[in-house]
């Protein structure tokens, strides 16, 4: 297993610590003029997505962790695992339990393409895009006319998430939502 | 890394031209005050022995055909403005362009500006007040305030630097690297973390600071006292809004003392599995010859300008970091 070296880290790398992977997210040099050298590095754990901050003596190295990012359509779900299938045409399928799917369960739609993290060749989060368009399953009835006032009201999606929307949406348009803050962006088409 | 098509400096051309102006400011400085200006060798044939100090190792053949040697890079100009001071010079100052390999980061470029001066006849305090008044008078900071080492450990680190007990001391820096490193650091590596991990950004809300009166562990080349029963060294550094900004000395002149710290550093370096370096004999025959009494600091200029201009990585203040040169 390749190694890196404190003075390689940067941000993005994939490295094991304490046995889990771990994605550098920031790599500070400190070192008094005469004295040892140090790096603090800041780490999001991918198991448990806490960020760690370890300190290692500069030139001390870590174990790269086999992680990779792949485009995955999402498939269908059988209750226990979500399948989602490689984009690269060689149909590869890989299921991912509840945990690796976590909070992206709310933005899932079948055949929309989502980035699938792979520990050790299997799933270990799944990401969403950072837009998705998803239609509106429920919401208290649209006022017409009311496009310029403010105000908002919750919408249900066609996958059970949650969002604040105007007042003018109604059911059965399809939205562009930011899945990183939740927030409604704008509708895409009358339904 | 920055790739390498990326022509471009780093540093905005006000910076530049305010990099300029300092060097201005500083010959004016010395001049004012008598002190000569003097140019020493960036190429020699011998390195620092210092444990966390690696000089940058070159091969050459200074006459063609010749068989090749090894030369090093300075980490500093001491060694050879020592050797003009035990020659007679007088008060010396430089500007020196230094190396120090694998020292990388927001604040580090392996390639950066010294300034070092020398004073005979001026002890480490006398020698403090001149830094002040060079550094407040560019940057027009308040007046440094001055912390003991002990003090400034105990007050922002909890641990008092002479008493604390080996197996206390590795505790206290656990939760930055664990037990195992924190153990096999020794105490000055692990007053090393606790300083730059805690004391510096403690300070980075004082006024200007000088500690003083390091460990004689971290004595490097400064004389020693006893103070309260226990060894200090005279040794200063200032730090400005958390920015280790010099490091000076009221010199050791002892030619043998000397010969003896070099060979502790070379133990050292030896235990770290990093190779021995020679030891510079010709800066042992000037000190047997006779340094005068004298004080000595070295201040980094790249630094001096990141807080004049209030940025925070040194590759807004140099033109072309190691990436780009």
């Amino acid at each position: 297993m390749a190694s890196y070296s404190t003075n390689e880290f940067r941000s993005g790398l994939k490295v094991l610590l304490d046995g889990d992977p771990c994605v550098i997210l920031d790599n500070e040099f400190v070192k008094p003029g005469k004295g040892q050298a140090f790096n603090r590095v800041k780490l999001r754990n991918l198991m448990s997505s806490r960020v760690w901050e370890r300190t290692f003596k500069s030139g001390e190295s870590l174990e790269s962790a086999d992680v990779i990012d792949q485009d995955m359509e999402y498939l269908y779900t059988d209750g226990e695992f979500w399948h989602f299938m490689l984009t690269d045409g060689s149909f590869e399928q890989h299921a991912a339990d509840a945990k690796a799917v976590g909070d992206t369960l709310k933005w899932l739609k079948e055949q929309d393409v989502y980035t699938v993290t792979l520990y050790n060749g299997a799933p270990l989060t799944v990401t969403p895009p950072n837009f998705v368009e998803l239609e509106v399953v429920e919401t208290d009835p649209g006022m017409k006319g009311d496009t310029a006032q403010g105000g908002s009201k919750p919408a249900t999606l066609s996958t059970g998430a949650v969002v604040n929307v105007p007042l003018f949406i109604s059911i059965g348009e399809v939205l562009k939502v930011d899945t990183r803050s939740g927030e409604y962006v704008n509708r895409v088409k009358n339904a | 890394m920055v790739e390498a098509t990326n022509w471009l400096p780093t540093a905005p051309m006000q910076a530049l031209r305010q990099r300029a102006c300092q060097l201005t400011y500083l010959r004016s400085f010395f001049a004012e005050r008598d002190v000569l200006e003097v140019e020493t060798p960036v190429l020699a044939r011998h390195g620092v022995t210092d444990l966390h100090l690696d000089s940058v190792a070159v091969e050459m053949s200074p006459v063609p055909g010749c068989r090749q040697t090894r030369g090093w890079l300075q980490t500093s100009p001491e060694f050879h403005m020592k050797r003009l001071l035990a020659a007679g010079s007088g008060a010396i100052y430089q500007v020196f362009r230094a190396f120090r390999d694998g020292e990388r980061g927001g604040r580090h470029n392996p390639e950066f500006s010294l300034l070092e001066w020398y004073r005979p006849g001026l002890s480490d305090v006398d020698l403090m007040a001149e830094v002040a008044d060079l550094v407040c008078g560019w940057l027009g900071c308040e007046r440094p305030q001055t912390l003991r080492y002990r003090d400034a450990m105990q007050l922002y680190a909890g641990v008092d630097p002479f008493t604390v007990k080996d197996d206390a001391l590795a505790t206290r820096c656990e939760p930055w690297v664990g037990r195992s490193v924190a153990a096999e650091l020794g105490r000055d590596g692990c007053l090393e973390l606790l300083m730059s991990h805690v004391v510096e950004p403690a300070l980075r809300a004082q006024p200007p600071t000088f500690i003083v009166e390091y460990p004689a562990s971290q004595a490097a080349l400064a004389r020693v006292s006893s103070k309260d029963g226990h060894q200090v060294a005279h040794r200063f550094e200032l730090y400005v809004a958390g920015i280790e900004l010099c490091n000076g000395y009221w010199e050791l002149t002892d030619a043998s003392e000397q010969r003896r710290r070099f060979e502790v550093d070379n133990a050292a370096r030896a235990a770290a599995g990093k190779a021995p370096m020679p030891v510079d004999e010709a800066l042992l025959a000037a000190l047997a010859a006779g340094m005068p009494e004298c004080a000595g600091v070295a201040l980094g200029l790249d630094r001096l300008l990141m807080l004049k201009l209030g940025v925070e990585r040194i590759d807004e203040v140099v033109s072309f970091p190691l990436e780009r040169a």
